[in-house]
């Protein structure tokens, strides 16, 4: 109260006018006779540039291919009749990201407003209003779950629910795998799996399944014992140095050489070539988090008595994957975008689906319209990923401080 | 030429031995043969210049540093390559460092549990009611839940002492406990370490605190090159230094 | 000392012999020669599943490189598009070192481009103009966040929308674009060459004589300055000057001429090469772009004020001061993108730009040896990338030593 009123007796001086407009421009576009030539070469720049593109993208461009392949964009060729199990697998996780979002909060909440973000652009697209609904309907399940889990906070015991939502998320991925795939008479074979959600499960699988496989390679790497750390690093290395195309192209063509009584399914194979491969680059990442970890950390750990492996789990792995989130963040956007090669090997994967698409009589000479289409959705979740990255990256930044 | 004091410890039973003990990094002779015992009981203080070999001496002890000749026994084991005499040796040695080396990602009071509880398989409520009675004993029970960044140096050495009894070791080994530490927060942790020692635990304790050296030691150690040059009471050590290279440290660091 | 001696003398029990169990140098090497032998086993179960897989696809595996009827010395009898020499009765080795010397081709063409383009961007991405800023981080953005393989065809869609050679686009006469690709002038040596040649190292020589006059003048006088200030303007005016007595031109320009099929003479790039060099230089220009604007941003806003307050200019600042802080920051990061640059260049198989991948793959569809040439084209692969680490761990040795030297 004493501040204030001292506060109010003495003036306050505005500073010299830096907001409004003009003296906005001034400062950022005109400052110096170079910076104003800059803004005008820019400004043609700019207006050469858009005057192309927009008076292509609303005269010229047909976009019609769009709405009349939606479905094929989403899901591939996945039968209409079971689509409700991707629903399924939709609204389960909704429902865990709302839940989630509500007991960690924090940076937790943060992601889950990006994926809902993601979930409301979907729903903008010109699909059927039932698809629309629904996926309007799944963000508003996540928001109905937080609100529901927030606001009862104090009638259940944290820890307890955290276990069992842990338990959950862990389980949900071979349930979603098993749900999509069908037993029997129903079963929606590979083959089917299709555009957004085939490339978005190829990134998930091979973030999830090659994260063991990292981990132990980055320990590996960083371990005393010379035939375990040169085998890592011959590995590391190895995929490291070479294409993912050729990992893929040898999954395809070589796996079924070494393997030749067992019939592997074309994506599963898909499947093992990214998991290796983004193996490698997750033991970089991981082995740089275990770098930062202080020597005297592992004799601390020794010296309380705890041996090399708890010493790994307890003290050691906690801290070097909590530094490391923003990083894997990262491998998980380049390998969202890298599963797009798939379409190489023949699978239809997002962008495989568009070249099918653009292959069909019907919208013969489309290429452009298409590929901006898809490039348009890669954006979509490259950037809103980078978004979460960077919110990850700010809060932990603020936390190790 | 026996004060009373050396007369009680002849009666006790030595409990760390070390024997001709000679360590290497590289070809850099750190340690070249170190030869003495310790008695239960027994209060320590190990100074000498820095590089000396003070620090890589007690590391030794409960094996961070591996001894390349000689022998060392703690408590009547050997420290061998035999893992369960390591693993036994580390439960019984309770360790400080220089840096207090707190796990960052774990509450003072999950600092202090992780021990019993990951190594001696403890109930966890009884490692934290353990727990709790330890920060009271190093008087900071009101930062349990707080995370070490959140506590000052002081405080963190302090929990870093308590994570070191949670053990229920018989030696403490503190290397340079103060050293890290601002002037103002120095003599909380002293007192700590004076409680323990009239709590007659053995410590060994390598430090420049010489008032705590005078103090508190049964016994001090001059340590310069990798050998032991003086080892004798503070009385005698301070007053009548024997060798002239002590002398020389000793003027030095209390005109410090 | 003597009785503490005796004392423990008693105490100290014999070594008693450690059970190999408990023992950690043995438990060390069990441990290894247990792993090893799992890879050693797990290798024999699939070399023997190999052997039966080939079996069943009725190919004997030929990895006997050295011998004279390995099947890469059979005639490879497929063409190639563009390259250097190669007919169709060329030898399997032939093609695939074509497609190596296509790899290199558009990885080193790539990554200079890239670097330029990168650093543009990324310096542009710095300016204080809001707007120029902003371009250069909506490049960034956009470009990074989209697969390159789909920005590769794109490229290639759009070329090949491009009008057909008859109404290619004509730029100055001289550069013209169709949807077969860009046809370009070529610089063209005549016999004047030899001559401007002396005339070049003429001017070198006067230029090595200033430059070593200005710089025993600016020690003379201790003072900091550009040494080449007199060499630079002196070599050039000979250089110029020599250009115009050398009869005939000592370079001509070699124009495109549009033919009875297509354009002769002059230089080209193939529409496939075209469309994976703009995606691979625009793709990882992007990425070298924020690499660059990170470096000179990591160097602390404190050496740039400390540099102003001792009077250096904008210029000098960047120069002295910023420069030799940032790159040593920027060249490892930029480095591992050249690597992916060049891994990158294998996606040339999506639009049928004759690289080793595709060659390679061609290869394996045709003599169904899909191991060996695997083995071949990972080979190539690894010689690059480990090379290319190995030159930047001495350079980043060099660098350190040079600046702890100091």
């Amino acid at each position: 109260m004493n501040m204030d009123e001292h506060t109010q007796h003495i003036e306050t001086l505005k500073p010299p006018a830096t907001q409004g407009v003009v003296p906005w421009m001034k400062e950022n576009l005109f400052s110096t006779w170079f910076n104003t030539l800059l803004t005008g070469l820019a400004i043609v720049f700019l207006y050469v540039i858009l005057k192309g593109i927009l008076t292509w993208v609303f005269t010229e461009a047909n976009w019609q291919v769009i709405p009349a392949n939606l479905q094929l964009f989403t899901v591939g060729t996945y039968p209409r009749a079971e689509i409700w199990r991707v629903w399924c697998i939709l609204t389960l996780l909704s429902a865990l990201v709302g839940i989630s979002a509500g007991i960690w909060r924090g940076l937790t909440f943060r992601v889950s407003v990006g994926i809902a973000c993601v979930l409301l652009c979907l729903a903008v697209l010109p699909f059927e209003l039932t698809t629309r609904a629904g996926f309007l309907g799944c963000a508003l399940l996540m928001a109905a779950a937080f609100s529901l889990i927030h606001f009862t906070k104090q009638w259940h015991p944290g820890s307890q629910l955290r276990h069992w939502i842990l338990g959950t998320w862990v389980l949900s991925f071979p349930v979603m795998m098993v749900t999509l795939h069908g037993f029997g008479e129903n079963a929606v074979p590979t083959t089917n799996w299709g555009g957004l959600l085939l490339t978005l499960i190829l990134a998930v699988v091979g973030i999830v399944l090659c994260f063991p496989l990292g981990v132990l390679l980055a320990i590996g790497r960083r371990s005393s014992l010379p035939a375990i750390k040169w085998a890592s690093t011959v590995y590391i290395e190895t995929i490291r140095g070479v294409p993912l195309i050729t990992i893929l192209f040898m999954a395809n063509l070589i796996i079924p050489i070494f393997l030749p009584d067992v019939e592997l399914d074309k994506v599963l194979r898909a499947m093992m070539g990214i998991t290796f491969f983004s193996a490698a680059y997750m033991a970089e990442n991981v082995r740089g988090g275990l770098q930062s970890i202080p020597r005297g950390q592992y004799e601390a750990a020794q010296a309380v008595g705890l041996n090399y492996r708890k010493t790994m789990q307890y003290i050691v792995l906690p801290q070097a994957l909590r530094s490391v989130i923003p990083t894997i963040v990262g491998q998980f956007i380049a390998l969202f975008k890298d599963t797009s090669l798939v379409t190489i090997i023949g699978l239809l994967d997002l962008l495989g689906i568009a070249r099918g698409v653009m292959s069909n009589p019907d919208w013969l000479g489309l290429q452009a319209e298409i590929y901006l289409f898809a490039a348009g959705i890669y954006f979509t979740f490259c950037y809103a990923m980078s978004y979460i990255s960077r919110q990850i990256e700010a809060a932990l930044g603020v936390d190790t401080d | 030429m026996l004060t009373e004091k050396e007369t009680d410890t002849e009666n006790r039973e030595p409990i760390i031995v070390c024997e001709d003990v000679h360590k290497w990094y590289d070809d850099f002779h750190v340690l070249k043969g170190i030869t003495t015992s310790f008695q239960k009981g027994e209060r320590a203080v190990i100074c000498g210049p820095s590089g000396s070999g003070k620090s890589t001496f007690i590391r030794t002890i409960n094996r961070l540093e591996e001894h390349q000749r000689g022998r060392i026994l703690v408590d009547g084991i050997e420290l061998t390559n035999d893992l369960r005499n390591i693993d036994i040796i580390r439960r019984e040695v309770g360790m400080v460092f220089q840096q207090f080396n707190l796990f960052p990602h774990l509450t003072n009071l999950q600092n202090i549990t992780l021990g019993p509880v990951r190594v001696k398989k403890m109930p966890k409520s009884e490692a934290e009611n353990m727990a709790l009675a330890l920060l009271e004993r190093v008087d900071i029970q009101e930062q349990a839940h707080k995370f070490p960044a959140e506590i000052s140096g002081g405080q963190q050495q302090r929990v870093a002492i308590a994570r070191a009894l949670a053990m229920e070791p018989k030696i403490m080994l503190f290397d340079e406990p103060t050293s890290a530490l601002d002037p103002e927060m120095i003599s909380e942790v002293l007192d700590v370490m004076r409680e323990l020692a009239r709590s007659g635990m053995t410590m060994l304790v390598v430090t420049h605190e010489m008032g705590f050296a005078r103090e508190v030691a049964d016994r001090v150690l001059f340590f310069d090159e990798g050998v032991i040059i003086e080892d004798a009471p503070p009385a005698d050590f301070f007053d009548n230094p024997q060798s002239e290279r002590t002398k020389l440290f000793i003027s030095q660091t209390l005109q410090h | 000392m003597d009785e503490t001696k005796n004392g423990t003398a008693e105490h100290i029990a014999q070594t008693q012999k450690i059970p190999f169990w408990r023992d950690v140098r043995v438990l060390r090497v069990l441990f290894q020669v247990l792993f090893l032998g799992g890879i050693v086993l797990l290798a024999a179960l699939l070399y023997t599943n190999m052997l039966r897989g080939l079996d069943k696809l009725g190919v004997t595996l030929d990895v006997a490189f050295w011998n004279e009827d390995n099947f890469l010395q059979n005639e490879a009898g497929f063409a190639i598009s563009e390259g250097i020499r190669y007919t169709p009765a060329d030898s399997y080795m032939r093609a695939f070192w074509v497609g190596v010397v296509n790899t290199l081709k558009v990885s080193v063409i790539g990554i200079a481009c890239a670097t330029l383009l990168g650093l543009f961007a990324g310096v542009t991405r710095l300016s204080k103009n809001w707007l120029i800023s902003n371009i250069a981080a909506a490049y960034v953005e956009c470009f990074r966040n989209i697969p390159l393989l789909l920005q590769i065809l794109f490229w290639y869609a759009i070329i090949r929308k491009l009008p057909r050679v008859r109404e290619s686009l004509d730029f100055f006469g001289g550069v013209f674009i169709n949807q077969r690709g860009i046809y370009l002038p070529a610089p063209q040596p005549t016999s004047g060459l030899k001559m401007w040649g002396i005339f070049l190292g003429i001017g070198l020589i006067i230029a090595v004589i200033l430059y070593i006059v200005r710089w025993r003048q600016l020690q003379q006088m201790e003072l900091p300055g550009f040494r080449a200030k007199w060499a630079l303007p002196a070599f050039l005016a000979v250089a110029v000057l020599g250009w115009f007595l050398t009869q005939p031109t000592p370079l001509t320009l070699d124009l495109p001429v549009l033919q009875r099929f297509n354009f002769e003479g002059g230089m080209s790039l193939s529409a496939e090469f075209a469309a994976l060099l703009i995606g691979l230089v625009v793709y990882t220009g992007a990425f070298i772009a924020e690499i660059v604007r990170a470096g000179i941003q990591a160097v602390a806003k404190g050496q740039r004020e400390a540099a102003k307050s001792v009077g250096l200019n904008d210029a000098q600042t960047l120069r002295l001061v910023v420069l030799p802080q940032a790159i040593p920051i920027i060249v490892p990061p930029v480095t591992s993108q050249y690597l992916n640059l060049a891994k990158n260049s294998s996606l040339a198989i999506a639009v049928g730009f004759p690289d080793l991948f595709s060659i390679g793959e061609t290869m394996m569809n045709q003599t169904g040896q899909s191991i060996p040439v695997f083995g071949l084209i990972m080979a190539s692969y690894l010689i690059m990338s480990l090379t290319t680490s190995a030159a930047m761990n001495w350079y980043n040795q060099r660098l350190h030593i040079n600046r702890t030297g100091r």
